[in-house]
């Protein structure tokens, strides 16, 4: 049966040649790979769109593009298209960019200042469907002066904006000819970048081909392909037998790869937590008492290693304790004895079934956690087993967004997030009291702390070093006080690649990663072996 | 041939066609519109979670599913029949271009698969018909009810782990080879291997059933028994006088598979990330991506009613007795 069926392929081979003729999604090039100067990576999740104007390369390392500046090994800030770091005024309120000459997008015409403008200003325009606008709040408007000179204007002095400064610069003479949110650039990208689209088989693969003519010089790896597998356990096997030269992998699989020869693994650090909200609409997930007993409750040690398989860290508070930015001292142990003594001196008293009670409050809430994300499953499990020997009842429920969301108020949600480039970026949104009671993901435990807002208002704004560590030192140290989340872990995150192409870095990585992110971060600063 | 009765029934099954199109389309929309998925937030994705309230509302208004239900759908119909099918949200392309891209590769699985079905299922059919009750035809029979209960995804996965990963002699996935950019006829035709075949396989035994049944039927009739008397060549009889009556079943079989044919496509084209139309309608429904979803439904819907269409006219002609009063 099964030779008649290849018979019957074969026939039909005809047949594809003419289909082919209609082309594949998104088709265009030619090329093949295998050879030394090609890699081949597995990734689980594709970006919605390629277009920089609906939000590709917000945070840099976009390939096809590049942005003003861009981030180092170590998260530093250095110049891309713009010669150096931006000049900026007294009062902070506006950024001034020299522009490198003589830069050229893959399509021949020359990169300029009106290709700055356009690309903030449209993101910024209300008729762009872009959905991390929100990101560029603090820009008021952006102004060419000459050929090679922007000069940015803010609403108030935001000290991080050099950070936004890495997003992506489109073309203008292509992009302002056509529809921003249904154009050929959303599928079609012409950039400045090291690399130049030579085609996107939606939920199959991207590939790239090296840009000649870069600027920053041709990169060595001239054949580029981020294959899109979801299941984890397929992009393993497509790794072991070849197919692919590299992949992200959960920490469980990375581990089988340990003993191979010829594959590295590397262990990306992340600001990628995992965390309790703990809305102050509850009753008894918004009283002080049960956070802080909570937040000595919970084993966040035998997480990481059951959990993690030990790729990750303690989590105390949205900052890694391994960052610059960490208060030293808000670690907090696990201790149980602790947690037991806060609930008795508050009048939580246990009841018959172990469960404490207050006032005719039984010391207990629902947990929900996306359905489907098994990391998430596996710490809101955790933290109900830990919470239930300290005798508050966690009930863990699954569920999709559409059902987590409207109960946000006042139910529990195991959440994640974070952003390494600077410390405003996740922390205003999930702790300024100014979001509660939005419709939105921000500030989802309704946290409302005075000082907290004082601090992070202050951080926003300043532009000396020192002051802002003291701030997002008082937002820490407060959150120790009233931990309105119980921030649980950071996850480390895992990639297998072949060693032939040298040693190489990982960046410390967000909370979405996979496809900007990993050791292909810089794939056009490889130097592959011969 | 019978050319004017032929164009009055599928006049008539055109005029048919209308209104049972205006149906779908218009509950395809009702039926997103009432699922607890928000457009919005399938549209930001990743972007919503960091989004400002200012910015999800406007978001709203530009991409219109504030508008209520009946507005959305007029509006939808009254472009669609001047050839705008809209943008599909989730693909961030006008939807005549995912459709445009994605169709050639459905079709040449679909096709492949249901000529696989129908050649393999009328050999099978005809062979177990010839000895009823021996060996073959009980290999078979039990063969094509244990496939008829196996779902096609089950059947997929199936096959992937053992001709892709265990063999190694068939890819497991994609249109081409992973590091290749180029789309070659030889490249597409090995990877087409499997996902046809499953397809092929999970359409076979309603094939097999009906000719073996059909032709069994025939084997008992007078025609036959007359021909057996004029001591006509045994394979003759087979061919020329069963097989030729045992047919008509499974013809009016191929208009009523086409549904069957498409679902188990989707599966299929899923399992083995076939760039075809599957993607973007699992996607489309997810996402509510009412443009994309509505226009999917509505060619669905038209394939399913041109299959019925042509298995009438082809029964009309086969068997005179029945005609074209559709």
């Amino acid at each position: 049966m099964r030779g008649a069926a290849i018979r019957g392929a074969g026939a039909l081979a005809a047949l594809a040649v003419g289909a082919a003729a209609c082309s594949a999604p998104g088709e265009g090039g030619s090329g093949s790979a295998g050879a030394d100067d090609s890699v081949v990576v597995g990734i689980a999740y594709e970006p919605d769109t390629l277009s920089p104007l609906l939000g590709y390369g917000k945070d840099g390392n976009a390939k096809i593009f590049d942005g003003l500046l861009t981030h180092d090994a170590d998260m530093n800030l250095k110049p891309a298209l713009a010669t150096g770091l931006p000049e900026k005024s007294a009062d902070g309120l506006t950024y001034t960019f020299k522009l490198r000459k003589g830069v050229k997008f893959s399509d021949g015409k020359p990169f300029s200042s009106k290709d700055v403008v356009y690309t903030y200003e449209t993101i910024l325009d209300k008729k762009t469907n872009n959905a991390y606008k929100t990101e560029l709040d603090a820009l008021k408007s952006v102004e060419a002066k000459g050929e090679d000179e922007v000069v940015f204007h803010l609403k108030y002095p935001y000290a991080p904006f050099a950070e936004r400064t890495v997003h992506a610069i489109a073309p203008e003479h292509i992009g302002a000819k056509q529809d921003v949110n249904t154009g050929d650039l959303t599928t079609k990208p012409v950039g400045t970048g090291p690399y130049e689209l030579v085609k996107w088989s939606k939920g199959e693969k991207l590939t790239f081909k090296a840009n000649p003519d870069y600027w920053g010089g041709a990169p060595k790896v001239k054949n580029f392909t981020m294959a899109i597998i979801k299941d984890d356990d397929v992009r393993a096997t497509r790794l072991r037998s070849g197919d692919l030269d590299g992949a992200i992998l959960p920490p469980n699989l990375a581990k089988t790869f340990a003993g191979d020869k010829g594959r590295k693994t590397y262990e990306a650090t992340s600001f990628d937590y995992r965390v309790v909200t703990l809305p102050t609409g509850n009753k008894v997930a918004g009283d002080t008492d049960i956070r802080r007993a909570l937040d000595v409750a919970v084993d966040r040690k035998a997480m990481v290693d059951s959990i993690l398989d030990g790729a990750g860290k303690e989590a105390y508070g949205p900052v890694p304790t391994d960052s610059e930015w960490f208060t030293k001292g808000t670690e907090r142990k696990h201790d149980l004895k602790q947690a037991e003594k806060i609930l008795d001196e508050a009048g939580w008293k246990k009841g018959s079934d172990g469960i404490r009670e207050k006032d005719g409050v039984r010391a207990s809430f629902p947990l929900w956690y996306l359905s489907g994300d098994k990391l998430r499953q596996d710490h809101a499990l955790a933290y109900a087993s830990d919470a239930k020997k300290a005798g508050i009842e966690v009930k863990v429920q699954a569920g999709t967004w559409e059902v987590i969301q409207p109960r946000m108020d006042r139910d529990a949600v195991l959440a994640g997030g974070g952003a390494p480039a600077d410390p405003d970026f996740d922390q205003f949104t999930m702790l300024h009291s100014q979001f509660v009671g939005g419709n939105d993901f921000n500030n989802m435990g309704f946290y409302e702390n005075p000082a907290v807002d004082k601090a992070l208002e202050k951080g926003r704004e300043s532009d000396d070093k020192a002051e802002r560590k003291a701030a997002y030192d008082t937002v820490q140290r407060e959150l120790v006080k009233n931990p309105g989340y119980t921030f649980l872990t950071h996850i480390d995150h895992m990639y297998v690649v072949n060693d032939s192409f040298g040693e190489l870095t990982t960046q410390v990585e967000p909370h979405d990663h996979g496809f900007a992110t990993g050791p292909w971060w810089n794939v056009e600063d490889w130097q592959p072996k011969k | 041939m019978p050319w004017a009765a032929m164009a009055r029934m599928a006049g008539r099954r055109l005029l048919v066609a209308v209104p049972v199109l205006l149906a779908v389309t218009f509950g395809v929309f009702a039926i997103a519109a009432a699922s607890p998925f928000d457009p919005v937030k399938a549209y930001a994705g990743t972007g919503g979670l960091t989004a400002s309230e200012q910015t999800l509302d406007q978001l709203r208004a530009n991409l219109g599913v504030d508008q209520p239900l009946v507005a959305r759908w007029w509006d939808w119909l009254t472009a669609a029949l001047h050839g705008d099918f809209g943008t599909s949200l989730v693909m961030r392309q006008p939807v005549g271009q995912v459709i445009g891209e994605r169709l050639g590769w459905s079709v040449l699985l679909a096709a492949t698969a249901f000529l696989l079905a129908i050649v393999l299922g009328t050999t099978l059919g005809v062979l177990a018909a010839r000895r009823p009750g021996g060996w073959l035809d009980r290999g078979v029979t039990s063969l094509a009810y244990g496939l008829e209960a196996a779902p096609p995804f089950w059947l997929g996965l199936l096959a992937v782990w053992f001709f892709a990963l265990k063999l190694d002699v068939l890819p497991a996935g994609g249109l081409t080879d992973t590091g290749s950019t180029v789309v070659s006829a030889g490249q597409v035709a090995t990877h087409l291997v499997l996902p046809a075949c499953v397809l092929a396989v999970s359409q076979l035994p309603w094939f097999v059933l009906y000719v073996r049944q059909g032709v069994g039927d025939a084997l008992e009739e007078d025609p036959v028994r007359g021909a057996r008397a004029r001591g006509i060549a045994e394979r003759t009889v087979l061919l020329g006088h069963a097989l030729r009556s045992g047919l008509l079943p499974v013809l009016t079989l191929i208009g009523s598979r086409v549904p069957e044919l498409i679902t188990g496509a989707l599966l299929v084209e899923t399992v083995f990330s076939w760039p075809g139309i599957a993607a973007a309608t699992v996607e489309a429904a997810t996402s509510v991506d009412f443009a994309l979803l509505a226009a999917l439904t509505a060619l669905a819907t038209a394939a399913v009613l041109l299959g019925n269409l042509v298995a009438d006219l082809l029964y009309g002609l086969a068997d005179p007795r029945v005609g074209f009063d559709g």
